[in-house]
């Protein structure tokens, strides 16, 4: 038998339910859109149509896989509803390569902001749901996919996911509103709420059932999966990957750009340093209290790019992409250890002095003084130190003077730098990123002799 | 007489609550202000700041989260030991012999769910702009929460003392090796020396100082059990009240000025 079957019946069976829960939800929104009472003037020649006859048919048919899986008990060899492998193998590729990653994730986050307005239709939503659930569902019939999504400490991240998408949607569909609002001259959602009720019943009966649910769902939890526990420690067995705990994969991910010094304690710092920065530094006293979008542009698409593609995306790519040897994998790919990447990543001062002028690297005489070595280091890496100092203080100034003009003029010298800064360090990861892809640059600075590379 | 109001005019029963029951506006008024749980609340608030489309009701699901977390990380520490002979052991059991072993399962997944919990609640604060002043420095107090969520997640990843334990320290604790001054292999570590002797070697650096040693062992579980157990949840919970105080004393949760 197959050691490693794309397919049990018992995930089959598993699966089933999966596909009556999604027919229940639908036929909850079938219910929703038939009381609209809405109409298709007419469909290939049938006239008054009802909105929701679509939705009836999907949730039948959602319903009847669903039935015949859970009743599942035939030949697993025989099962249909799986993902074609050209679909497999093309998915596999384009998430399996950092560049097409993010360019993907860039692209998502674009569209996102982009189609606010489209996508935050209900209707829109609900078949992006559908859309993302199904695509769980059928991908659960993959092997690999199985293996590194069904881990116990790994459901959570999925979780995550839907809280994070649908959190999302319910930001942009509350501000799309609210900006619709406040360009009419209307009031806002929230200015309609403003009435005084007593915490007793109102918010302490919301506390008791939201207790009570959650108490429940964790008891739920609980049942259904069991907490991980491997063989006992061994400080001689090192597990290939070997992974820190999932909430800090996004600071192992920076690890391949950047030298530990820098990911693992410079950027956190400045992560830190940059959220508790952040109320001194948001100078715009609109958006208190009420969701929008058009009233405050700037601090949301920042915020949003540090949250979304570069927190919870690369949690994503640390916890299910990356396998052995911290090699990228696609979803449906197994997790080789013998795959092999080429890595011949050269620093900038071998491409300067070396491919450029064609000379061999200055070496520091390991027998003058320190300061003698110093000088002759700080010459071979005078390229990258002159860019990052470059970077980091003559660009706030230019900034200043050109684009961030405005800014500048509101925000006073000191707060200016402060953001100014941040933004360019957070901006550092993914330009390092784009550097090492375009140039398969290694380190700008390059200084094994005092550990400090960047 | 039914037997609800018989307890409730019982003697016991209201030198317990010290007040009538809730039916009406007033004693509604006064079960917030007379309650020690409930006195954490206003009497009254808009209802725009309480609709659950507005706070997405996190920051309270993650305070609730803490609670479990407490509750049932107390039980846990009845069954288990940090000691390298008995914590592996110890949680073996709790899985297959005893019998609210399903204590640990609460726990782990509510620290996960808190973990996440912290996000969306700090995301939907941002979104609202709920940070802008007078709230700032709640926000900084949340910021310090947030942080201290995650150390509380990682220094609990440690003690079931399996593989998946002591790798993911050792890689998450790797980092402090490369502290810049204070890690033995972090740049500038050499300017700490006296007369040509390194001050910052593999046993004196920042991360020795969070192991207790070399390498994850021994030392370290205790270290993290202690952190993990005693320390950082006092400076949570101590947090966690300022943060409350400060929600009231700032206003209330934010709405339109
Ligand atoms: C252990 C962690 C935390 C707990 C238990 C907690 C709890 C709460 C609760 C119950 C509220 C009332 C409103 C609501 O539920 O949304 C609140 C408000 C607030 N929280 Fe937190 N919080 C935590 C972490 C954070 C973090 C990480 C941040 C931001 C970085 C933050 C910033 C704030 C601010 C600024 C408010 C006032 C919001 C408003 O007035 O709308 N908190 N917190």
């Amino acid at each position: 038998m197959d050691p490693h079957p794309d397919l049990t019946a018992s995930v089959i069976r598993g699966l089933g339910w999966f596909y009556l829960l999604m027919a229940a939800m639908n036929a909850f929104w079938t219910i929703r859109v038939f009381k609209t009472g809405t109409y298709y003037e007419s469909v290939a020649g049938f006239k008054h149509i009802p909105k929701a006859a679509p939705w009836a048919i999907f949730t039948a048919l959602l319903f009847m896989v669903g039935a015949v899986q859970v009743r599942f008990d035939s030949d697993p060899a025989d099962f249909v509803l799986k993902l074609p492998v050209v679909f497999k193998d093309l998915v596999d590729v384009v998430i399996a390569n950092p560049i097409s990653y993010f360019a993907l994730s860039m692209v998502i986050f674009v569209a996102m902001i982009w189609l606010r307005r489209w996508w935050t239709k209900p209707t829109v939503a609900w078949i992006l749901l559908n859309f993302a659930m199904l695509f769980l569902c059928v991908s659960m019939t993959d092997y690999d996919f199985r293996q590194i999504v069904g881990k116990p400490d790994n459901v959570p991240i999925v979780g995550m996911l839907f809280l994070v998408g649908f959190f999302t949607w319910l930001y942009f569909s509350k501000s799309v509103e609210n900006d619709r609002r406040i360009a009419a001259g209307e009031p806002k959602i929230e200015d309609e709420q403003s009435e005084q009720v007593l915490v007793w019943p109102d918010l302490v009966y919301t506390e008791m059932i939201c207790m009570l649910l959650l108490t429940a769902l964790l008891i739920a939890w609980g049942i259904a999966l069991q907490a991980p526990l491997e063989e006992p420690a061994s400080a001689v067995k090192t597990p290939n990957p070997s992974k820190a705990p999932w909430y800090f994969l996004g600071l192992q991910e920076m690890l391949v750009y950047y030298d530990p010094w820098m990911a693992g304690v410079v950027l956190p710092s400045v992560i830190l340093v940059g959220l508790m920065a952040i109320p001194y530094i948001d100078f715009n006293p609109k958006g208190n209290g009420y969701y929008t979008f058009d009233e405050r542009k700037f601090s949301i698409i920042t915020f949003l790019f540090g949250f979304l593609p570069l927190w919870v995306g690369m949690i994503v790519l640390g916890t299910f992409i990356r396998g052995p040897n911290w090699n990228m994998f696609g979803p449906y790919e197994y997790w080789d250890v013998h795959k092999l990447e080429v890595l011949n990543n050269i620093d900038l001062s071998q491409m300067f002095w070396v491919d450029w002028l064609g000379k061999p690297l200055p070496k520091p005489d390991p027998n003058a003084s320190f300061w003698m070595q110093a000088g002759t280091i700080i010459l071979r890496e005078w390229l990258g130190f002159a860019l990052i100092l470059g970077y980091l203080f003559l660009l706030p100034p230019l900034l200043a003077v050109t684009v961030f003009r405005k800014f500048f003029i509101k925000m006073g010298f000191l707060r200016f730098m402060v953001l100014a800064n941040l933004i360019l360090l957070m901006g550092a990861l993914p330009l390092k990123m784009a550097l090492r892809w375009a140039f398969t640059l290694k380190y700008i600075v390059s200084i094994p002799e005092w550990f400090f590379n960047i | 007489m039914t037997v609800g109001e018989y307890i409730r005019e019982s003697q016991i029963w209201r030198s317990i609550f010290r007040h009538p029951a809730p039916y009406d506006r007033r004693n509604r008024a006064v079960v917030i202000l007379t309650n020690f749980f409930l006195h954490l609340h206003p009497v009254s608030v808009k209802q725009g700041g309480i609709a659950l489309s507005y706070t997405w009701c996190m920051g309270g699901v993650t305070f609730f989260l803490f609670l479990v977390e407490t509750l049932t990380g107390v039980l846990l520490m009845f069954y288990y030991r940090p000691t390298l002979e008995w914590a592996f052991t110890d949680i073996r059991a709790l899985r297959d012999v005893t019998t609210l072993g399903i204590m640990r399962e609460i726990h782990r997944w509510g620290a996960h769910a808190m973990v996440i919990t912290v996000w969306l609640h700090m995301y939907r604060v941002f979104l609202t702009g709920s940070y802008k002043p007078p709230r700032e420095f709640n926000w900084v107090v949340g910021v310090l929460l947030l942080v201290l969520t995650l150390l509380l997640s990682f220094t609990g990843y440690l003690l079931p003392w399996d593989q998946l334990a002591i790798w993911a320290i050792t890689v998450g604790s790797n980092m402090a090796r490369a502290t810049p001054v204070l890690g033995h292999e972090g740049p500038g570590f050499q300017l700490l020396n006296l007369g040509g002797y390194d001050l910052i070697t593999n046993a004196s650096d920042a991360r020795f100082l969070l192991l207790g040693s070399r390498f994850v062992g021994e030392e370290t579980l205790n270290r993290f059990y202690i952190l993990h157990c005693v320390a950082i949840p006092l400076v949570v919970a101590t947090l966690i009240a300022i943060h409350f105080w400060r929600v009231r004393k700032d206003g209330g949760i934010s709405q339109p000025l």
